[in-house]
């Protein structure tokens, strides 16, 4: 039951660390609207106006690509790091349970994996235009590649961590190796896994702004790098706080859905 | 129900040199009856938790042969029962779904298992307890869901390691009465690891005193004492007489 005061120890919790952004955000509109700042960087109020009017105002009106467009762009981005991240998932997942729990899968993949992963997914980028050209596939690419190591590392690490008498008393009771795949690794490694999916979406969220950058010709990363070009410095920090709401808003939609799935492990961690 | 017979059986892990190698267990003849109670009783190290392992299956033998009526053991399987000293529950599922993951596993009608793992939570008593997973249980309720477990399962041999070791004396007690009670009603062959001597003459028709380095069977001790036995026995003439000779024999 919450009560009223807990209720206000909240809302004090709050309030204290909002002082330390909204004292900064104070700070930065008196500073910014300094003569010689005001023109380099945009204040606060000065975001807000841009940032209203991307949100807003009716597009097609002349040449401005930053009217009414935010929706769109927003979309264009959450859609393949959707689309990058459960692909990324939909194969890290199987094949980090498989290379945690079978000798010869490990053989198999580990070096390849290993090998590979140093390799930043920013260096990347040439080669996945010169792929896939400038089209979505470019993107999703990069997406994928940067989840995917995240995920199938992670699960890697929680499938090869299984207890080993969970093993025993599954094999004991004489469940089949697929069965002890489905129904001891997968769930044990669980935790490990939803650490690798939030670790992955944080990776994915790079990635798309980065391959937007320059594979693609829409999303939040490609308005970022366009905005710098014509000097609305406003919409770059636009841009860049809405990529910071989605990523937030992503992860915690992950750990939604791990608190629902991972009940047992809450109660044990009390 | 079934019996058990070990002949020769060695155990050794390799080391780095030959001369590194662990000889866990060497040499052990055993011969278990149906429906017999028997401890494993040693100090850590004999090398009892490795013969436990072999029986159960998940470890293969260095030499010699084990044999569960008449068969040779090859991998872990429903006819043993194992019971771990931690209880080694799956975590995410409850209480009933632990219970029931065997005969689930091995594809067997609800209509079969269903009224048996009733039945099993019952006499451990835990029918109130269904819903519950195992982490909003106490050690000792943990414990009985993992007999129920292994009854639940129908073995005919119950492979128990240390069971009650991470218990507390009072919560000891209780489960050493209640595993007396379902032997008594169900009669299936015990192999029961304990390094407490109180534990093994109370529980066991028979103890076998292991010695470590390389793990042997030392001695065999017969406990006479007469059935069904309440807590009392413990504070006989004969069962601290009993209790006197084990632990000559330990110190040597």
């Amino acid at each position: 039951m919450t009560t009223i005061a807990t209720v206000g120890a909240r809302l004090g919790r709050l309030s204290l660390g909002l002082l330390v952004p909204v004292l900064a955000l104070v700070v930065w509109q008196v500073a910014g609207s300094a003569p010689g700042l005001s023109s380099i960087i945009p204040t606060p109020l000065a975001v807000l106006r841009g940032w209203e009017q991307w949100l807003f105002a009716k597009p097609g009106m002349g040449l401005n690509p930053y009217l009414g467009t935010w929706v769109s762009n927003v979309q264009y981005s959450a859609y393949r790091v959707a689309q990058g991240f459960t692909l990324a998932a939909l194969v890290g997942v199987p094949l980090g349970l498989l290379i945690g729990w079978s000798r010869l899968m490990s053989n198999l993949f580990d070096p390849l994996i290993q090998g590979l992963r140093p390799i930043p997914i920013t260096a990347w980028l040439p080669f996945s235009i010169a792929l896939f050209g400038i089209r979505d596939m470019g993107s999703i690419f990069l997406i994928f590649l940067g989840g995917f190591y995240a995920i199938v590392v992670n699960t890697t690490q929680g499938a090869r961590d299984v207890e080993r008498n969970l093993m025993r008393a599954a094999m004991m009771m004489g469940a089949t190796r697929a069965q002890l795949l489905r129904r001891v690794v997968l769930p044990a490694a669980m935790p490990s896994i939803f650490t690798g999916l939030r670790i992955g979406l944080g990776i994915a969220w790079t990635a798309v702004i980065v391959s937007e950058m320059v594979a693609v010709k829409s999303g939040l990363g490609y308005v970022l790098w366009d905005a710098y070009y014509v000097g609305r410095m406003d919409i770059v920090i636009a841009d860049m706080a809405s990529i910071g709401i989605m990523g937030y808003l992503s992860d915690r939609l992950i750990v939604f859905v791990e608190s629902r799935t991972l009940v047992w492990r809450q109660l044990q961690s009390h | 129900m079934s019996d058990l017979r070990i002949s020769g059986l060695d155990k050794a892990y390799p080391g780095k040199t030959a001369a590194q190698n662990v000889q866990a267990l060497q040499g052990i003849d055993l011969a278990i009856n149906s429906g017999e109670f028997v401890a494993l009783l040693g100090p850590s190290g004999c090398g009892k938790s490795t013969l436990l392992n072999l029986i159960a299956g998940f470890e293969p033998p260095s030499a010699g042969s084990l044999l569960v009526d008449g068969e040779a053991v090859t991998k872990p399987g429903p006819q043993r029962g194992v019971v771990f000293q931690e209880a080694a529950l799956l975590p995410w599922l409850d209480v009933w779904e632990n219970v029931v993951f065997g005969p689930k596993v091995q594809g067997l009608p609800a209509s079969e298992y269903v009224p048996r793992a009733e039945e099993m939570l019952r006499i451990v008593g835990l029918a109130d307890f269904k819903r519950h997973l195992p982490v909003q249980l106490s050690g000792g309720m943990r414990q009985r869901v993992g007999i129920a477990r292994v009854l639940t399962l129908g073995s005919r041999v119950l492979l128990m390691d240390e069971p009650f070791g991470a218990l507390d004396a009072q919560t000891r007690l209780t489960m050493q009465e209640l595993l007396l009670d379902v032997w008594q009603r169900l009669k299936p062959t015990i192999v029961f690891v304990t390094h407490d001597i109180d534990e093994a003459l109370f529980l066991s028709d028979k103890i076998y005193v292991m010695s470590a380095r390389p793990g042997r069977i030392q001695s065999e001790v017969p406990v006479p004492i007469a059935r069904p036995r309440a807590i009392e026995v413990t504070t006989s003439d004969a069962f601290n007489a009993m209790k006197r000779d084990i632990l000559h024999l330990i110190r040597h």
